[in-house]
């Protein structure tokens, strides 16, 4: 215990947590030392953003303590965690969008009598001295409303250095950056580490884990796995800890027939968004469609369901060229579109199972105007058996579901109305390992039915192993069109990077 | 985004046990609302025998009768998403249209269909406003209830409008004992439940409620759905001034003042949640009797008409606090 | 100077812009609008809508509103008016004439107080909650005041004074009053940690309490200041109007407030107004008012006036703002 007490920052024993009689994060023990960047990996439910979050006091935890500096210390709340020097910065940062940046920093730093006089020119210039320091070039008097991710992290970042923070958390900070941002990021933080402060980093993309981090913790279940210096574990050893199997190796995927080109798109452009995206995808090929969080992939997705349409260029489906400015065009012409982000776009929360999976074909429903129960059911009955989703009722809020199960349930949703294009949009983010084998096999077997599909990703691994076509993205432009044997990470990454700057080592 | 689906089901695959059949029928705000209005009768029985004689209510009924035919299609468009306060000030303006023409000497039938039809024009400037220009319903329509009833000022000034007299008495109208407007309402209120539980368009209308965006995604026509409701809204309320008329003898420009509270009460004791996405066609069929119940219950009583308001005013806090509570309970 | 920021200051402008064009189209057919004896009309007209804009401008940009706010005015107003019409009765003396003054203000702030619990501790959504208190105190005040009005020899000479003499230009004391609120409430919002608190709730509720703010207390304050200052209003009215009517008195009274402070910039879904627009919304409104008569409008008129109004200003607002307006219940939900 002594060699702890001595460098470590934060020392974790027998770390639990439930909710709601489920026990999400079981017996944690974990050092944090002085002056390194931590990282945590894990997959989706591990338990790395739980206690991540237990340590920024968002969560308490049931059971188990925790030490700062030797000392066992009670985080009740963020507000706490911040006066002991640790923050927790977010993937999606939050942040007044009304008030200005400089106000955004000092907001709920210090308790200070409600009353207390606000005093402008000291914030301004103290604000103004942060940015220069992580080198940022942001006008501080403006308000945070349209500042960009990368510029929102680093006022966030900011925040946690007023506040002389010991802990720095990040999670998932990279997944909405370019690679210069990035870099920058990181160069921000090996600073910050040398300067003896702690960073938790934590990623799903190992290549960044490795190219950032002194040490790595992995967690799985809900209890942590192993911790060792980066340098001693290699990327399978990292997976297999993670997934306790060694991933499955994704083969050269069935050949299907590749009949007639099912979309074809000319010129789509939205001013400001895309421009000139020209693609076609064949009955029975999968077209990936990759690059950065940002490229314009989603509007593009967006634009060609009718959701926000282009402003110009052409559409065909089958050969026909179609107009398509509304979602019920965009059904009526064959094609189908699972969103990304399936709370917003795409569940029905309240309703059941069965009404959300019959969604978008009322005709087939209530032929008459009148809902047909009995058809609706076997509908759903069919639907469930087909992609194999676990419930425990159809009549059930689909709330209730798992996350794979829910995003299952969507694609339902969407195979129902017999789409000759399928538009899939991060089909399986935040979904754990297993399942998404599932929807490979999945979808696999729907272009082997003579769909033609868009893939739209940010993995890689999923491009590279389902596509027979990769297509890849840059700040709204189609940057390559690679065919399978040519696609490979590298190439990939290399055309989604932005044009004018190099890919960072 | 994970820390929900970690709470919801964390590892596993399996979802959360569903809860009885009988245990989702039974535990709904509209059997709140089922008992309250049960033990409405036996308060108002204890109060006066009259309570009890079932022609007394339905006469009473006939009072209210036409606030509650809005309340149906309100209860409607609250599911949708949208709000509509307007609705009192549409009865009072298109009455005070159809009472001015008729006065002018345009026949009656022709007098009634422009009041419908300035109602159905006033739901459409509420829609264009809501839905075309997409500002929130609930200032859009406080803005037009303001200039609705100030228009009917402007038409009927400070004085009584009548209307001939064979028109007056739908109320003393009777259809197999049931006074016509109560039977109107009752019509309406089976039709629209019907429209709501069992058709493409009533599910649709949930759909919107539940998640807009959702519903957009999924095809559903939100913009053409809220445009109807918004419309039909303005019809029947017309329809309802137009009543009004016929059952007060004469048409003023306060017609309705203020009953825009009990419109929106019927709906929420009726079990309407407040942001959407949930309530039902019989939860505000039985809140309707139910405030009749109350109302009619405070005057015979001899309470006063401020002491009412004081009632009225906290009911309405009283169910969205009750609703609102069973509804988080349900969720979790 | 970023762009949102030159729309901001835009805003303004574009109101001071519209109510000079405003004035001068009127005064082009009638000129007498354009004198300073007409000035003071106008301004007269203003100060119980400006006192109550600065609490309702708090509420709407913490992403509330308060319809109670009129019948808050009426409770008020009759509690100060019973207290001088019996005082002698029950305290066997007559108190002095200023005591109405915080018996109002602390009446409005106790129903504010009520309208604060109900919305944040039980986290209903304001504006249902105030149309029940609308209707609740609007009762409370026949109830109070046994539906009999308080006639005008009730009302103490000084009070009513305050609407009447004046220190300076023959602008009488309530103006400053006004005013002088208008000023506090700037001071309050852009100089004092609460007031950019206030801000912070309406720019992102969920936020809000992530770094510290302790949205309850904030929040409670908020309608307990709302309050207060329709309170204000209230025992103004008296002075003003020199009577006290429980059906009438600060009866619509929020749909005039409500406008003004939208029309003044204030956004719906919170976080953004200036209480200079909102000085100016009250001003053009004060214009308008003042012009009906002028041009032979009715009086009944005025009601479809503000409706208007506040639908232009919402057209506006809509297309100032370039972004999406996020609905009132998305923002909620």
């Amino acid at each position: 215990m002594a060699e702890s007490v001595d460098t470590s920052l934060i020392a974790a024993r027998g770390v639990s947590k439930q909710f709601a009689g489920i026990e999400v994060l079981s017996d944690v023990d974990l050092d944090l030392a002085r002056g390194e960047i931590h990282a945590l990996v894990g997959e989706n439910g591990a338990g790395k953003s739980t206690f991540a979050k237990i340590l920024a006091g968002v969560h308490r935890p049931t059971r188990g303590t925790i030490s700062l500096n030797g000392q066992p210390v009670d985080i009740p709340s963020p507000v706490a965690a911040q006066r002991l020097g640790i923050t927790l910065i977010h993937q999606e940062p939050i942040s007044f969008p009304d008030l200005s940046v400089a106000e955004n920093l000092v907001l709920g730093r210090d308790p200070g009598a409600p009353l207390a006089r606000v005093r402008w020119g000291e914030m301004t210039r103290d604000a103004r001295r942060l940015m220069d320091l992580l080198g940022v070039k942001i006008d501080v008097t403006r308000p945070m409303r349209g500042l960009s991710i990368a510029d929102q992290q680093m006022v966030e970042i900011a925040r946690a250095l007023a506040s002389d923070s010991r802990l720095i958390i990040m999670d998932e900070p990279t997944a909405p950056l370019t690679p210069k941002e990035t870099e920058t990021l990181f160069g921000i933080a090996r600073r910050l580490r040398d300067e003896g402060r702690t960073i938790i980093f934590i990623s799903h993309r190992l290549e960044e884990v490795r190219a950032l981090c002194d040490r790595v913790t992995i967690f799985r279940d809900g209890r942590k796995i192993a911790t060792d210096t980066i340098a001693n574990l290699s990327d399978a050893d990292i997976i297999r800890l993670m997934i306790g199997r060694p991933l499955k190796e994704y083969l050269h995927k069935a050949r299907t027939t590749i009949g007639e080109v099912a979309l074809k798109v000319e010129n789509l452009t939205l001013p400001g968004v895309f421009e000139n995206i020209s693609f076609e995808v064949r009955k029975g090929e999968i077209v990936g469609l990759g690059g950065l969080v940002g490229a314009g992939r989603t509007d593009v997705a967006r634009a060609l369901f009718g959701v926000a349409p282009a402003a110009r260029g052409k559409v065909f489906v089958d050969g026909k060229e179609v107009a398509i400015t509304d979602p019920t065009d965009a059904i009526a012409q064959g094609l189908a579109f699972v969103p990304e982000d399936r709370a917003v776009a795409g569940l029905f929360r309240t309703l059941s199972v069965e009404q959300n999976i019959t969604a978008a074909i009322p005709r087939h429903i209530a032929p008459g105007g009148f809902i047909q129960r009995a058809r609706e059911r076997a509908f759903g009955n069919d639907s469930v058996r087909k992609l194999r989703i676990r419930l425990a009722s159809l009549r059930q809020p689909i709330g209730e579901l798992s996350g794979g199960n829910q995003q299952k349930a969507i694609l339902a949703r969407w195979l129902l109305t017999d789409p000759s294009v399928l538009i899939l949009d991060e089909p399986t983010r935040g979904i754990d390992i297993g399942v998404k084998a599932e929807f490979y096999d999945m979808i696999g077997e729907l272009a082997a039915s003579g769909r033609a599909i868009l893939l739209i990703s940010s993995e890689l691994p999923e491009l590279l192993a389902l596509c027979d076509r990769v297509l890849v993205m840059s700040e709204g432009r189609l940057t390559a069109n690679l065919p399978r044997e040519e696609a490979t990470q590298e190439s990939i990454m290399q055309a989604a990077v932005p044009q004018t700057r190099g890919v960072a080592a | 985004m994970s820390a929900l689906e970690t709470q919801s089901a964390p590892s596993s695959q399996d979802a959360a046990p569903v809860r009885p059949r009988w245990q989702t029928i039974i535990i709904r705000p509209e059997t709140m609302t089922l008992i309250l209005l049960v033990l409405g009768v036996f308060a108002g029985g204890l109060l006066s025998p009259y309570f009890l004689d079932i022609n007394y209510i339905l006469k009473s009924f006939t009072l209210y009768a036409e606030v509650a035919m809005v309340a149906l299609v309100l209860t409607m468009v609250i599911i949708a998403g949208e709000i509509d306060l307007s609705p009192a000030a549409n009865m009072a303006l298109s009455a005070c249209v159809f009472a001015w023409m008729q006065q002018a000497g345009i026949p009656i039938p022709v007098a009634v269909a422009i009041g419908l039809a300035s109602g159905v024009l006033m739901g459409a400037i509420n829609a264009f406003f809501a839905i075309a220009l997409q500002l929130p319903s609930i200032i859009v329509t406080i803005g037009t209830l303001t200039l609705y009833r100030g228009l009917a000022q402007i038409i009927a000034g400070d004085k009584s409008i009548r209307v001939p007299e064979w028109f007056i008495g739908i109320d003393k109208i009777m259809l197999a004992g049931i006074p016509l407007p109560a039977v109107i309402f009752i019509v309406l209120a089976i039709v629209l439940g019907v429209v709501l539980g069992g058709t493409i368009f009533g599910r649709q209308i949930y759909q919107i409620g539940t998640n807009e965006i959702a519903a957009r995604h999924a095809g559903i026509r939100s913009a053409r759905i809220k445009l109807i409701l918004f419309l039909l809204i303005g019809f029947v309320a017309a329809a309802a001034g137009i009543m009004t008329a016929s059952r007060l003898g004469s048409v003023r420009y306060d017609l309705a003042l203020g009953q825009e509270l009990q419109m929106v009460l019927m709906a929420m004791l009726g079990g309407t949640y407040i942001f959407g996405g949930r309530g039902t066609i019989l939860g505000t069929f039985l809140a309707a009797w139910l405030l009749v119940i109350v109302s009619t219950g405070m005057i015979v009583a001899n309470v006063l008409p401020a002491v009412q308001l004081v009632v009225l005013g906290g009911l309405l806090i009283v169910s969205i606090v009750a609703t609102n509570f069973i509804y988080s309970r349900a969720q979790r | 100077m970023s762009m949102l920021r030159s729309i901001f200051l835009r805003r303004e402008a574009g109101i001071a812009v519209m109510i000079v064009l405003f004035c001068l189209a009127v005064g082009s057919v009638k000129p007498q609008f354009l004198t300073l004896d007409q000035l003071r009309i106008i301004l007269l007209l203003t100060p119980l809508i400006m006192i109550a804009a600065m609490g309702q401008m708090m509420v709407i940009v913490a992403r509330h509103v308060d319809l109670s706010i009129g019948s808050t005015l009426g409770v008020s107003a009759m509690m100060s008016g019973m207290l001088y019409r019996w005082d002698a009765t029950w305290l066997g003396f007559d108190v002095p004439w200023w005591t109405g003054i915080p018996v109002s203000v602390a009446t409005g702030a106790l129903l504010g107080f009520f309208n604060g619990i109900l919305i944040q501790l039980f986290r209903l959504p304001a504006i249902i909650v105030t149309l029940g208190t609308l209707s609740l105190y609007r009762g409370l005040t026949f109830i109070l005041s046994n539906a009999k009005q308080i006639d005008r020899q009730w009302i103490p000479s000084e009070l009513k004074g305050l609407s009447q003499t004046s220190p300076i230009l023959g602008i009488p004391w309530i103006i400053f009053i006004a005013f002088g609120i208008a000023l506090l409430t700037h001071w309050f919002l852009n100089h004092t940690r609460v007031g950019r608190q206030i801000y912070a709730i309406g720019s992102n509720p969920v936020a809000a309490p992530l770094r510290g703010i302790r949205v309850t207390h904030v929040t409670l304050m908020v309608f307990t200041i709302s309050g207060a200052l329709a309170g204000l209003a209230g025992i103004l009215y008296a002075s003003r109007w020199g009577f006290v009517n429980p059906s009438n008195t600060g009866s619509g009274f929020e749909f005039q407030v409500i406008a003004a402070v939208v029309i003044g910039g204030v956004s719906i879904n919170g976080g953004v107004g200036t209480v200079l627009g909102t000085v100016l919304g009250v001003l053009l409104l004060g214009c308008v008012a003042a012009a009906l008569p002028l041009l032979g409008i009715p009086g009944t008129s005025q009601a479809a006036i503000y409706g208007s109004v506040i639908l232009i200003a919402l057209l506006i607002d809509r297309t100032v703002r370039q972004q999406g307006i996020v609905s009132l219940k998305r923002s909620r939900a």
